[in-house]
C-alpha cells in the first residue's frame, strides 16, 4: 500500500516540477523584459549621444555575448583587445587569420573574403562578403578561448592536487588541496553516493568535472577583466552540451526498469489505455528535465551579468541626461553593484552544486531497481 | 533569438574541450583524489580504532598491574610470615634438640661416673680386704709369738669349736 502511496505522492511531485520548470521558463522571459524594455527607453537617449555610443542594448548584449577579439577596454579611440584566431572553412576552404584584420566594433573590415554583419540575422559573427551566409565558423573566439583557459585551470588545479595525493597520500592537505577536498568529499559523499547508489563511481567523474567546470567559468565570469569576463556558463552552447551528456548519462544507462516506469507505468489502466497519457507526460518527462539543467543555468548567469551591466549603465545614462543625476544615481548603482557582485558570487556556487545535485539525482532516476510488489 | 541558438562552433570546441577535460581528470585526477581520500578515511578510522584498542589494553594492562602488584604484596606477607614461622621454629627445635642432646649426654656422664664409682668401691673394697688380712696377719703374728700362746689359742678355738658342735 505504502509503495503505491509513494508512488502517486512522486507522480505528484513531478507534475509540481513540471509546472515549476515551465514556470521558471516564462520567469526567463519576464527576467529578458526588463532589458528590452530599457533597450527601449534608450533609443530617445541614444539619438542625442549616438557619438557617445551609450547604447545599452548594444553593451549588454556586447558583454555577455561572444566576441572574436578579446575586448579590454577602449581609450579615446583606441582598442585595447587581445587579438584571437579566427578559424573559418568557407568557399575557399579552410582560412585561419587573426581577428584584428577584421577591424573592430564600428569600423569592421573586409578580409579574404570575410567580414563581420554589422546587423541582420548574424549580427556579430563572420559572414562571406560575397553571399552573406555563413561559412563553418570554428573561430577561438572570446568564449572558446576562455574555455581554453578554464579547461586548463582546472587541469593545472586537479592534476597538482592528484599528484600531491599520490605522493603523500596519508598526509595532511595542504593548500589547494585543502581547499578543494572538503568539497570533493561533500560531493561526492552527500549528493553523488546519495542520489545515485551503489553504481555511483562510473558517473564521479563526470559529475565532479562538471561541477567545478561550472563553478570555475562562473567565477571566472564575474571577473570583469581577463582572463575573466567571458560569459561562458552564460551561453546556451555551453550549458547545452553539459545538460545533454546528462541527457545521454541518464537514459543510456538507465535500467529496465526505468523504462519499464515511463512506458508502463503502475498506474490505473484508464490513464495509460487507450489514451497514453501517463507515458505522454514520462516522456515528456525525459526531456523536459535536461532542458531545465540547460536552460536553467544559462539563464541564471546571464541575468546575473545583465542585472551589473544595467546598473553599470543607469549610471551613463542618468550621466548624459545631466551630470549631477549621473554622480547621483552612481553612489545608489554601486552599492547595487556590490551588493549584485556578492550575490553572483554565492549564485556561482549555487548554480554549480544545483546543476551537479539534479544531474546526480535525474542520473539516479534512470538507475531505479525493480522493486517487489506486495 | 540569437540568446537561445547555441553557436556550431562554440558548441564543437565545448563537445571537444569539455570531452578531453573528463578524459584527463576521470582518468588521472579523480580516481586518485577520491580513492586517496577514501584511503586516509579509512586509514584514520582504522588508526583511531587501533587507538582505542591501544587504550582499553593499557587499562586492561594497568588493571592487571595493579591485581599483579596486590598479588605480590599478599605474596611478600605470607612468605613473611612463613619465615618467621619457620625461624620460631626452628629455634624450638634447636632448643628441644639441644635440651635432649645435654640429657643425652648428661645421662652418659651419670653412667660413667657410677661406673668409676662402683670400680672405685670395688677397688676399695678388696684393698680393705687385703689390709684386714695383713692387719690380722700381723695382729696374729704379734701375739702368737711364743709357743703357749699359741697352744692356748688353739685350745680356745677348738673349745669353741666342740660347743658349737654340741
Amino acid at each position: 500500500m505504502s509503495q503505491s502511496k509513494n508512488k502517486l505522492t512522486s507522480r505528484v511531485a513531478k507534475a509540481l516540477l513540471s509546472a515549476l520548470l515551465l514556470m521558471a521558463t516564462f520567469s526567463l522571459h519576464a527576467q529578458e523584459a526588463p532589458v528590452a524594455e530599457d533597450a527601449n527607453e534608450v533609443p530617445a537617449v541614444e539619438e542625442h549621444h549616438k557619438k557617445e555610443g551609450v547604447n545599452l542594448k548594444e553593451m549588454i548584449f556586447g558583454h555577455t555575448g561572444d566576441a572574436y577579439d578579446w575586448h579590454i577596454t577602449t581609450i579615446g579611440e583606441t582598442h585595447v583587445s587581445i587579438p584571437l584566431l579566427c578559424i573559418v572553412y568557407g568557399q575557399n576552404g579552410l582560412d585561419l587569420f587573426c581577428s584584428s584584420k577584421l577591424g573592430h566594433e564600428g569600423h569592421y573590415k573586409e578580409y579574404k573574403g570575410y567580414m563581420i554583419a554589422e546587423e541582420g540575422e548574424h549580427a556579430g559573427k563572420i559572414v562571406e562578403v560575397a553571399t552573406g551566409n555563413r561559412p563553418l565558423d570554428f573561430s577561438i573566439t572570446k568564449n572558446v578561448a576562455s574555455l581554453f583557459i578554464s579547461c586548463a585551470l582546472l587541469l593545472w588545479i586537479f592534476l597538482s592536487i592528484a599528484k600531491r595525493y599520490k605522493e603523500n597520500p596519508m598526509s595532511r592537505p595542504v593548500g589547494k588541496q585543502a581547499l578543494l577536498e572538503p568539497l570533493i568529499v561533500s560531493l561526492v559523499d552527500d549528493i553523488i553516493k546519495p542520489s545515485i547508489g551503489k553504481n555511483y563511481k562510473r558517473y564521479t567523474a563526470y559529475l565532479l568535472t562538471a561541477f567545478f567546470f561550472i563553478f570555475i567559468n562562473n567565477i571566472l565570469g564575474i571577473i570583469p577583466i581577463f582572463p575573466g569576463g567571458a560569459n561562458l556558463t552564460g551561453n546556451i552552447a555551453i550549458t547545452l552540451v553539459l545538460a545533454t551528456i546528462t541527457f545521454l548519462l541518464t537514459n543510456l544507462t538507465a535500467t529496465k526498469e526505468y523504462y519499464k516506469e515511463i512506458f508502463w507505468p503502475e498506474v490505473p489502466l484508464f490513464l495509460k489505455l487507450p489514451i497514453p497519457l501517463m507515458q505522454f507526460i514520462e516522456i515528456m518527462g525525459v526531456f523536459i528535465k535536461p532542458v531545465a539543467l540547460c536552460v536553467r543555468l544559462f539563464a541564471n548567469m546571464f541575468a546575473g551579468h545583465t542585472m551589473v551591466l544595467i546598473l553599470i549603465g543607469l549610471i551613463f545614462i542618468f550621466g548624459q541626461m545631466a551630470p549631477a543625476a549621473g554622480a547621483g544615481i552612481s553612489v545608489l548603482s554601486v552599492l547595487l553593484i556590490v551588493f549584485m557582485s556578492l550575490l553572483e558570487c554565492l549564485v556561482c556556487f549555487i548554480q554549480a552544486y544545483v546543476f551537479t545535485m539534479l544531474s546526480a539525482i535525474f542520473i539516479g532516476m534512470g538507475q531505479v531497481e525493480g522493486h517487489s510488489h506486495e | 533569438m540569437f540568446l537561445l541558438t547555441p553557436d556550431l562552433g562554440l558548441l564543437c570546441w565545448m563537445v571537444l574541450c569539455f570531452g578531453i577535460l573528463v578524459f584527463i581528470l576521470g582518468k588521472f585526477a579523480w580516481p586518485m583524489i577520491t580513492g586517496m581520500i577514501e584511503e586516509r578515511s579509512n586509514y584514520i578510522e582504522e588508526s583511531l580504532k587501533k587507538a582505542d584498542e591501544a587504550n582499553a589494553a593499557l587499562a586492561n594492562l594497568k588493571e592487571e598491574n595493579a591485581k599483579l602488584l596486590a598479588e605480590a604484596k599478599n605474596e611478600r606477607l605470607e612468605m613473611l610470615k612463613e619465615a618467621s614461622r619457620l625461624k620460631d621454629q626452628m629455634i624450638s627445635d634447636a632448643k628441644t634438640q639441644a635440651i635432649a642432646e645435654a640429657n643425652k649426654i648428661m645421662e652418659s656422664a651419670k653412667e660413667s661416673i657410677q661406673l668409676e664409682k662402683d670400680n672405685a668401691i670395688k677397688d676399695i673394697r678388696t684393698q680393705v680386704a687385703e689390709l684386714s688380712v695383713t692387719i690380722a696377719e700381723k695382729i696374729l703374728r704379734g701375739e702368737l709369738k711364743d709357743a703357749e700362746a699359741q697352744t692356748a689359742m688353739i685350745n680356745k678355738y677348738l673349745d669353741e669349736v666342740n660347743v658349737a658342735k654340741s
